[in-house]
């Protein structure tokens, strides 16, 4: 047996400089110091490996939450829906409940998972399971885990969101071809919180401290006009939920559900372009705090 | 031989504390080269400042030439790196930890399907290239953790503590495999707390202390310098050893006294071992010895390496 010296290396091109596919030094672009100290530019193999860890693992982790907005679906708006009956929805037309749960259910569960992969998820790589640790060794910046990491959490909102659809529209509760744009919609619901969610994660130190996300996201959950009209508040405390973000998820989800889309829709979506600007660079400006102490 | 990574009073503060204060050093290109010292000396903070994963707070620093700092990336492309605690990959399978790895330095998958065979063959793990990590013992995750850290055939590999906490066997094994890679022209960082360690592996070291460097030689040089040739260990019973050293004057070069024996440093141990019988005193035990760095340490710190 010998040691795998570079003379022996397989495909390897000389010393020093084995097989690249994807060039880490890219000659003759300029990049600007912060940048070339943080990125190599290999998202790719971050996804990558998120993919492969997919593919290996049990099958029942990510159904489960894909089941859980179904769940939800079939005990408020099936079974509870049969005692309220039809509601106002988007446009003033009667929808039944069921139909104007269903999209607000979506955008929930593009933010549960879209927040489940960047917070919890990514607290636990960094203290416990050390993997960030081991990809900083390599050639790969902290900029590049980063955005592979809230591209994991698309991928996931993404799968979620279509499955979701898929249950909806299989039930009758959607009735515009503009709801084939709730997909993307959750992709960029995802976005804003996985976004905003590996930002804040940067400052947490534990649990105790991680627990406070899930004590932020209920109320939000329960409050954000999910479940009911955000009528039934005062007025004071409807500026209160519309300053949140799901609030705006839940309206445009529920707007495209139906196809009444008018100026607010474009309100909530830049709302998440917003939201998503300010967590990428909250995630930038944290990153050597996040991942080089 | 042109220096490889060169340190000129390299610094690391947490608050108050003063990791590493004010490190000079070099590595010349294939040598192996060490930092001994005690848990705390500040050797692991060094190692990972050059390797790019901890920002340093003064000095200068470079490895091949960039600065770590700000060139991270690029840096590590050529250094291999093997943590004082492993950090594979737990979700992944053994053959997939080293191939994913290597995919982080943008190493194709056609060079990584042949790297990670011969890689696995050379940490002997050719039968568990399918198993999960969790199932390895910890001798052979430290052995997959080092395969890892040469997929992209690096010019430097950095290595914490590699051996700590591994039985005898497993740490030979090791050593095994770290000459072979030396032999190989690969040139080696080391941090260790372990004596026999540093002898093994090492063609010159620095010895660490509270950040800031004490000695540095080869293992040789160093015990030449701080020791004497020959070490006489006499035990005369814990409650003994303090009375019994004022007779020892004159025995040997120096004595040290430790809780539970007295060291007599002489050039000739067992010329010393006469001496002391002569005089009328009988220890339990007595064992002569070769001097090593354990001796140097304590005679630069009066402590020993390992508490």
């Amino acid at each position: 047996m010998s040691a795998p010296g570079r003379g022996l290396a397989p495909g390897g091109g000389g010393a020093g400089e084995p097989g690249r596919d994807l060039a880490v030094p890219r000659h003759g672009i300029p990049r600007p110091a912060w940048l070339s100290s943080s990125a190599s530019g290999n998202v790719g193999a971050v996804l990558e490996r998120g993919l492969a860890v997919v593919r290996n693992q049990n099958w029942m982790v990510l159904a489960s939450g894909f089941f859980e907005p179904v769940f939800y679906l079939l005990a408020m708006g099936v079974g509870m829906g049969s005692l309220v009956g039809t509601v106002t929805g988007p446009g003033g037309q009667p929808v039944e409940y069921a139909a104007y749960i269903a999209p607000a259910l979506l955008a929930t569960s593009a933010m549960n998972g879209a927040i489940y992969d960047s917070t919890w998820n990514v607290f636990f790589k960094l203290r416990f399971a050390k993997l960030y640790q081991a990809m900083l060794q390599t050639s790969l910046g902290p900029l590049d885990v980063a955005l592979g990491e809230i591209l994991m959490a698309l991928f996931r909102g993404f799968l979620y969101a279509l499955g979701f659809l898929g249950v909806i529209a299989a039930l009758g509760l959607v009735t515009s071809w503009w709801s084939l744009l709730m997909v993307p919609a959750a992709v960029l619901i995802a976005l804003g919180f996985a976004a905003l969610g590996m930002g804040v994660t940067s400052y947490l130190t534990s649990f105790q401290q991680m627990d406070l996300i899930n004590f932020a996201l209920l109320p939000m959950f329960l409050f954000s006009a999910t479940l009911y009209p955000i009528a039934v508040y005062p007025e004071w405390i409807q500026w209160v939920i519309m300053a949140m973000p799901l609030w705006h998820g839940v309206e445009l989800m529920r707007q495209l559900s139906v196809g009444h889309l008018d100026a607010l829709s474009g309100v909530h979506a830049l709302y998440f372009v917003g939201m998503t600007l300010v967590g990428l660079v909250l995630t930038t400006l944290r990153l050597r705090a996040l991942f080089l102490r | 031989m042109p220096a490889v990574i060169t340190a000129r009073g390299l610094r690391k503060t947490y608050g108050n504390f003063t990791a590493v204060d004010g490190i000079d050093l070099e590595v010349e290109a294939g040598e192996s080269f060490g930092l001994l010292g005690p848990n705390g000396a500040g050797k692991s903070t060094t190692m990972r400042m050059i390797g790019g994963t901890l920002d340093r707070d003064g000095g200068e620093l470079a490895v091949l030439g960039l600065d770590p700092g700000t060139q991270g990336p690029q840096v590590r492309a050529h250094l291999g790196v093997v943590p004082q605690q492993d950090n594979l990959d737990e979700e992944l399978r053994v053959r997939e930890n080293i191939v994913m790895y290597g995919r982080y330095f943008g190493l194709s998958r056609d060079y990584l399907r042949d790297k990670s065979a011969e890689l696995l063959a050379f940490a002997q793990l050719e039968a568990k290239a399918k198993d999960k990590v969790s199932a390895l013992s910890g001798g052979m995750k430290r052995r997959l953790t080092i395969a890892r850290g040469l997929v992209n055939e690096p010019r430097i590999l950095l290595l914490d503590e590699p051996t700590t906490g591994l039985d005898p066997q497993a740490r030979h094994i090791l050593w095994d495999r770290l000459f072979r890679l030396k032999e190989a022209g690969t040139t080696l960082v080391v941090t260790t707390h372990f004596m026999d360690e540093a002898e093994q592996l090492c063609d010159r070291l620095i010895v660490v202390d509270h950040g800031r460097i004490m000695a540095q030689g080869s293992p040789a040089s160093l015990i030449r310098e701080h020791s004497t040739r020959e070490v006489l260990e006499l035990r005369f019973g814990s409650a003994r050893n303090a009375s019994v050293v004022a007779q020892l004057e004159g025995v040997g070069e120096r004595q040290e006294v430790l809780p539970d024996r007295i060291l007599v440093y002489a050039h000739d141990g067992e010329a010393a071992l006469e001496q002391v019988t002569s005089r009328g005193l009988h220890p339990v035990t007595s064992l002569v010895r070769r001097a090593s760095l354990e001796d140097v340490f304590l005679r630069l710190t009066g402590r020993s390496l390992v508490d």
